[in-house]
């Protein structure tokens, strides 16, 4: 996969030739500094590893320090492999930028740590549908999940019910999205459509 | 934020429309694409809420049509809007002309405004 690491940035909306109004999410897509080359010989597969953004050298472990040093880079905040990068070749030490990995057109997938939601029901963390009725002997069950197995067989809750929980703040992955447009000289992209995380937020983008 | 408004200055089509306001009486000229033929249809109203910023700014026009009332939201930037003509600017007290919707009749007209300074 080819890919790079970004921030996102926010939202807006663009509009098309035909008039049709797009949303799309903007994102500063590196450039991102190769830390390290995986081959065949040394590591029994092909990778490359890309940081993003500075990190204060006290923040950074001494065991960073002396990886981002091998690189003859900064440290870095973000660290991520991505496996079988071929479209570029790069050294140790490297910057890739968006348009080097990035067409406009392009289909892509996102990656990022979606938005935390805190203890959420059923109903918003699962999707369920919630007892429909106000009436007909309900009471304070607008948004239960019902019933959660039989009783005396198997006289117990099989693991993996869904049920009420933490929801959000977890990896997700949004496929095929398309790439609007690209601006090499700010680093920025434009991906048609919403990407997971807050305003800030480390996004992957790979293709 | 400013990333933003970069994009949105590089993308935009730079249409010039008149400043308006909430209360004010237009005319929206909006490009309409039946099959493969197009036409200009003229939508007038009073404005009763101008909403957003930037290339996401939106307007709502209101209009009795055959004693109903009818509303359409406008994306202010969009490349379907041929002309905006503004014919009265109206006195009002608010910016969210919600009222309206309760009102028919006499009751429902917006006050002409005589006397009008735009900052802009």
């Amino acid at each position: 996969m080819n890919g790079l690491i970004g921030k996102k940035i926010g939202m807006t909306s663009i509009f098309e030739e035909d008039g049709r109004n797009i949303a799309c999410t903007v994102i500063e897509m590196g450039p991102c500094v190769v830390t390290q080359v995986k081959t065949q010989e040394s590591d029994n597969y092909d990778a490359i590893q890309l940081g993003f953004v500075d990190a204060k050298e006290k923040n950074t472990s001494r065991a960073m320090q002396g990886h981002f040093k091998k690189a003859k880079t900064t440290p870095k905040r973000k660290v991520v492999e991505f496996r079988d990068f071929d479209i570029v070749e790069k050294s140790v030490g490297e910057e890739i930028k968006v348009d080097e990995v990035f067409e406009e057109g392009d289909i892509i997938n996102a990656i990022g740590t979606s938005k935390g939601k805190g203890f959420q029901g059923v109903v918003k963390r699962h999707g369920f549908g919630g007892v429909n009725d106000a009436t007909h002997g309900q009471h304070n069950r607008q948004r239960a999940p019902g019933s959660i197995g039989a009783a005396s067989y198997p006289a117990k809750v099989f693991k993996g019910m869904r049920m009420a929980g933490r929801d959000g703040g977890t990896r997700v992955k949004i496929q095929n999205l398309e790439v609007m447009k690209i601006f090499p000289e700010q680093n920025l992209i434009l991906v048609k459509g919403a990407v997971p995380g807050h305003k800030g937020a480390y996004v992957i983008l790979e293709k | 934020m400013d990333a933003i408004k970069f994009v949105n200055k590089e993308l935009s089509k730079k249409n010039e429309h008149p400043n308006f306001r909430p209360g004010d009486n237009v005319v929206v000229s909006y490009k309409i694409v039946e099959g493969s033929k197009e036409r200009i249809q003229a939508y007038r109203g009073d404005v009763i809420q101008v909403k957003g910023t930037g290339e996401t700014k939106t307007f709502t026009v209101r209009k009795m049509s055959n004693g109903v009332g009818v509303e359409r939201v406008f994306p202010l930037s969009s490349p379907n809007i041929v002309k905006i003509e503004v014919l009265k600017h109206g006195k009002v007290r608010r910016a969210r002309l919600y009222y309206l919707r309760g009102l028919v009749g006499k009751k429902a007209r917006i006050k002409e405004k005589t006397r009008v300074g735009f900052k802009k």
